[in-house]
């Protein structure tokens, strides 16, 4: 009965976050999702499906954020392992916390003010004009998917980089000096034994980093200046702006429907790697 | 048990040994499937193995016994590869291996915790090195291999099962049979049966041993048990502070410890300084402290006049009252533990002048000795040229 009790109270605060903090505002937005607007802007009560067959008109914020969110992604990934790596299994014990500080410390100062020094690198007085000075031409970087991608993949390395470096942390060197024994040489032996192992690291940062990345809006806003927009730019554009927020309802459900289907594979993939496979390696 | 006579006997027991010791100096080269010469290993500031030189006979059972930090795991990794000497060489079947990595030496292990590949089933596990062959072989071929390596550790049913369903026995002979499916030149075994309890300990010692014979192969054991090493090796290397102390047969190392350090890890001694008083017919007459006086066999071979004895609990002999006989000495002690332990009883006693001393009363002399208690005075009874003069300590 107290034990009942006890975890009653426990759970509670989570209980109260979920259901009035999540599961209300999505009921709201699913509801919204089929009214219609209001003529002086904002929600009118109705019953139609008139907002999601108007979905293709924003069809670009979808095709950018189903672009760059998977391929920030993989940029993230393909830069966050070698890191982790090196950070897990290659630096002394000396320098392993300063290093591990070093790839929180950009945290310690907001997205905002760090996509903002972007725009100077990337803009006509930073990086082009370097490359400009060595003889590569004139490019433009700022306000491209490019600038996109690179502030993305900036922002978002460390949650990439942290469950790697966990994965890697937690394996067991001796079974590199048994596959080592066995005759793998290094090479080798990274593709049949660290890197299966450490692939709930991988998933789990990616799917961080990749859940995050489709909602994203401010770094789009800030580096893709108005031609480059994800979802999220739509959504604060329809909501702040235009106050359509039966058709930006819309949206928002079909992005979240979008992102469940990416779960329910992560999951079976997690599921997939966490039970092992019949198949050895990569190879 | 370490009179005169035996010890004669024992030493005529292991001539076949030392025959091939004199007449050739070494093991042939045919004969010897590793060698360290010279082999040092240095971390940082910390000397793990200094000048180690051993050379490993085909076919032989090998163990290196020691406390932790002595050396042996060093010795083994070097042979694995894990690590190369800081100088002198490692050779494996006459080839200097010192600076060939692991995945290239004909070696094969037994990890301390067995280090099975999670991710794989135990017949993937078996199979590894064979899939790490090249040319690749046959997967047919392959699977013929696993299915006779599980046989040969009794998990035919197996296979298919994830290395963590299984017991420390099963993983242990899953470990097994992963390394010597490609069968290695030399076998290593570190520390293997350290995870497993007493009663599975014996089962897979004798198992091991069975295997041994069957195969054929060089088994390397690490260990710091040694009644393990007594009992499975042909030989064993007793290190201590990164060096080898002693190499023998078991029954060498326990009749005939070198010095103080072997005595007390091998078997259990009751080690006692005394001084010289003359030398004659391969015998010492020393005195101990308080003037007893012992006549033991001169086995240090040189003319110190202080030096350490070392007896057996068992070779020695308690008794209520009386007179020694001819030259056995006798030394007045006091019981102050006694522990029963079936097939014989261990005192543990007080001597006077002296101090410490074991003695294990077999069941039929405990009978005639009649019920003495913790803190009744009793003697013990030397033989005399029992016992052996321990070398002095490097």
């Amino acid at each position: 009965m107290t034990r009942t009790r006890a975890r009653a109270l426990l759970l509670m605060p989570a209980g109260i976050w979920y259901g009035v903090l999540l599961l209300f505002p999505l009921a709201v937005v699913l509801v919204f999702s089929f009214g219609e607007r209001n003529p002086i802007g904002g929600y009118a009560p109705g019953f139609t499906f008139e907002q999601y067959a108007n979905l293709p008109a924003r069809l670009s914020a979808f095709i950018n954020t189903l672009t760059l969110a998977p391929a920030g992604t993989l940029a993230a990934l393909l830069i966050a392992y070698p890191l982790a790596y090196y950070l897990a299994l290659k630096v002394s014990a000396r320098w392993k916390t300063t290093l591990l500080i070093l790839v929180i410390v950009p945290f310690w100062t907001s997205i905002l003010i760090r996509s903002y020094a972007w725009i100077y690198l990337l803009g006509g007085n930073g990086i082009p004009a370097l490359l400009e000075a060595v003889g590569l031409g004139d490019i433009r970087l700022i306000n491209t998917p490019f600038a996109v991608l690179v502030g993305i993949v900036y922002g978002y390395l460390p949650l990439m980089v942290f469950p790697i470096y966990v994965a890697l942390e937690k394996l067991d060197r001796s079974l590199l000096e048994a596959a080592a024994d066995l005759g793998t040489p290094p090479w080798r032996s990274f593709l049949q034994i660290t890197l299966p192992l450490s692939m709930p690291g991988v998933l789990t940062g990616s799917m961080l980093v990749f859940i995050l990345l489709t909602g994203e809006f401010l770094i789009p806003a800030i580096l893709g200046g108005g031609k480059v927009f994800f979802v999220g730019n739509a959504l604060v554009d329809l909501f702040l702006q235009s106050r359509n927020w039966a058709f930006g309802s819309a949206v928002a459900v079909a992005l979240i429907v979008i992102m469940l289907i990416v779960v329910a594979l992560y999951s079976r993939a997690v599921r997939r790697f966490g039970a092992g496979r019949d198949d050895v390696g990569l190879m | 048990m370490l009179d005169a006579n035996a010890e004669a006997g024992i030493r005529m027991g292991a001539s076949r040994e030392q025959g091939t010791h004199s007449t050739q100096g070494h093991p042939s080269d045919e004969d010897c499937v590793a060698e360290f010469v010279g082999a040092t290993k240095r971390f940082g500031a910390v000397l793990a193995a200094d000048r180690i030189n051993l050379r490993i006979r085909r076919g032989e059972f090998l163990s290196f016994l020691g406390p932790s930090g002595c050396g042996k795991t060093t010795a083994l990794r070097m042979l694995a590869g894990f690590e190369s000497p800081s100088d002198g060489t490692v050779r494996i079947d006459g080839q200097d291996v010192s600076r060939v990595p692991a995945y290239a030496r004909p070696v094969n292990m037994v990890f301390q915790h067995y280090a099975l590949f999670p991710h794989m089933t135990v017949a993937q596990n078996i199979g590894y090195g064979l899939r790490q062959v090249r040319p690749k072989l046959a997967k047919s071929e392959i699977a013929a291999r696993v299915d006779a390596a599980l046989a040969k550790v009794r998990l035919e049913a197996f296979g298919a099962r994830r290395t963590w369903e299984l017991s420390g026995g099963q993983q242990q002979r899953v470990a097994l049979a992963r390394a010597i499916i490609n069968e290695p030149k030399l076998l290593l075994l570190d520390e293997p049966m350290a995870a497993l309890d007493a009663k599975l300990r014996g089962e897979m010692q004798r198992e091991l041993l069975d295997l041994q014979r069957s195969l054929g192969i060089t088994f390397v054991l690490v260990t710091h048990d040694q009644e393990e090493a007594l009992s499975m090796s042909d030989r064993i290397c007793i290190m201590g502070a990164g060096r080898i102390v002693q190499v023998g047969t078991p029954q060498d190392l326990y009749d005939r410890p070198r010095n103080r350090y072997v005595a007390d890890f091998v078997g259990k001694a009751n080690i006692l300084s005394g001084e010289v008083l003359s030398r004659q017919a391969g015998l010492a007459r020393i005195a101990l402290a308080g003037g007893a006086q012992v006549l033991v066999p001169d086995t240090a071979g040189d003319t110190r006049r202080h030096v350490d004895v070392a007896v057996r609990p068992e070779a020695l002999r308690l008794a209520v009252a009386g007179e020694a006989l001819g030259e056995d000495a006798m030394l007045r002690a006091r019981i102050t533990h006694r522990t029963f332990l079936g097939d014989h009883t261990e005192y543990l006693l007080l001597a006077e002048d002296i101090g410490p001393f074991q003695v294990n009363v077999p069941r039929q002399a405990e009978r005639a000795l009649g019920g003495q208690r913790v803190g009744d005075q009793v003697h013990i009874l030397w033989t005399a040229g029992t016992g052996l003069i321990l070398a002095a300590e490097e």
